[in-house]
């Protein structure tokens, strides 16, 4: 459909090697899940950029048909759909999270 | 804008046809869910494409009607 939001996402998901899609920002989310994730990602120290959908109707529409995913929050990591909400936190409970973003060479608290 | 367990389950189930399906009420909303998904039809598969496809069997709801899916995915143990 709207190509140029598409765009504007795959930018965003390029230039930023940590964004979180959410609802709400990364100091007040507006939604547990999204907190959830937010608190993963501070726990681990990990330095990300919080992109609030409910401020921009068309990227919250543009990012579910981006992924195929239905759902916020989103994680991307080095442009990579990592998962929603649950796949986040059950891969921080296995350890798999930190193991990814040390693959990917992002920075994460020891 | 609700849904009962049994729907989802069967809707899942349409799509998923070997899928066992568990469903627990997180809260009385008929809003928020658990569901716990094994079908052979995961192996091999991403956890991110296993919860894809399980989106692909509830549609459009998912995200509308169906506000708040906790979803957990997996294949059967041999």
């Amino acid at each position: 459909m709207d190509t140029t939001v598409h765009d504007r996402i795959r930018q965003q998901v390029t230039d930023n090697p940590v964004v979180l899609f959410m609802k709400g920002t990364p100091v007040f989310p507006q939604c547990g899940f999204s907190a959830t994730v937010v608190q993963i990602l501070s726990h681990l120290g990990v330095k990300f950029k919080g992109v609030d959908v409910l401020a921009d109707s068309s990227v919250r529409e543009g990012i579910k048909e981006f992924s195929s995913w239905p759902t916020i929050p989103q994680l991307y990591v080095k442009g990579e759909f990592i998962g929603g909400c649950d796949i986040v936190r059950e891969m921080f409970e296995t350890g798999e999270l930190q193991q990814m973003f040390a693959e990917k060479e992002i920075p994460v608290r020891a | 804008m609700a849904m009962d367990a049994a729907t989802i389950e069967r809707l899942i189930k349409e799509g998923l046809p070997d899928a066992r399906v568990s469903i627990e009420a997180l809260r009385d909303d008929g809003d928020h869910y658990a569901a716990h998904v094994v079908s052979a039809a995961f192996r091999g598969k991403s956890r991110v494409q296993q919860h894809q496809m399980v989106f692909q069997a509830l549609g459009s709801r998912m995200g509308n009607e169906l506000h708040a899916l906790a979803l957990q995915t997996s294949a059967p143990e041999d």
